[in-house]
């Protein structure tokens, strides 16, 4: 690997909602120290705390990795969780699978996969009943 | 709109970062969902809302979100409060419900 690369490895806990969002501040400290625009780092921030907040809600957990090379930052969620069924419906703004806990805790509005792609610059997603889902974004650094 | 100011208007009691009662506030929102503040948020803003857990912290820390206002008198935990002040974000907390808070600040000036 090229020494230009910093890369992290964080592993999320399933429905532990007091932890939930410390991956995505931990990275969100480390870019800022990094020199990072706040502008970059805001939308790097969004998008990846949707997506760890997913994991702890829907996944029973998972895996974000993330790679800060001079030109983006990489990110990569996998989880071995129950997949999704239909990613268009998913993709849509207002749909939600949510529990009424997970409204009660201010999440749930079906916003969470719609603002992951409107904060990246690439969004791509695999996912399989059964298996789990595994989202790569990547937010181009001004 | 200054932190200060807003703390007047909303007749509030400031609970940590009264250090930042300066700060220029340029837009506020008003949510209990945090994925909607997640969505539309602008810059420089405040988030004021009903909605008290730790996520309510993280959402702002997020956005740049530099004041939080907790609104009908719900008082947020230590926990809370720590994490606030571990992003230099000032908390406020105000008898008024969600409607009557953003009604009060959006007659006085404040933005969306």
């Amino acid at each position: 690997m090229p020494d230009n690369v910093l890369t992290l490895h964080y592993d999320i806990e399933g429905n532990d909602f007091t932890s939930a969002g410390e991956a995505s501040g931990d990275v969100k400290r480390k870019l800022r120290m990094l020199g990072i625009s706040p502008n970059t780092i805001r939308k790097l921030a969004v998008a990846m705390y949707e997506g760890e907040i997913n994991q702890v809600i829907h996944a029973n957990g998972g895996h974000i990795d993330v790679e800060i090379t001079p030109q983006l930052i990489k990110i990569v969620l996998s989880d071995e969780g129950p997949g999704i069924p239909d990613v268009e419906a998913a993709m849509s703004e207002g749909f939600s699978t949510a529990t009424e806990e997970i409204h009660n805790m201010g999440f749930g509005a079906g916003m969470g996969l719609p603002n992951m792609k409107k904060y990246s610059d690439t969004f791509e997603l695999e996912t399989e009943v059964g298996k789990g889902t595994v989202i790569t974004m990547t937010v181009n650094i001004e | 709109m200054k932190i200060s100011e807003i703390a007047e208007i909303l007749g509030a009691e400031s609970l940590t970062g009264e250090e930042y009662y300066d700060l220029d506030i340029k837009s506020a929102c008003g949510s209990d969902m945090m994925s909607d503040v997640l969505a539309f948020h602008k810059e420089e803003g405040m988030l004021l809302t009903g909605l008290v857990n730790l996520q309510v912290v993280r959402t702002a820390q997020m956005m740049d979100i530099r004041c939080i206002v907790f609104v009908r008198g719900k008082r947020p935990d230590d926990s809370i409060l720590e994490l606030a002040k571990d992003n230099d974000i000032t908390v406020l907390c105000t008898k008024d419900r969600l409607f009557g808070a953003c009604g009060k600040l959006y007659c006085a000036g404040m933005p969306e």
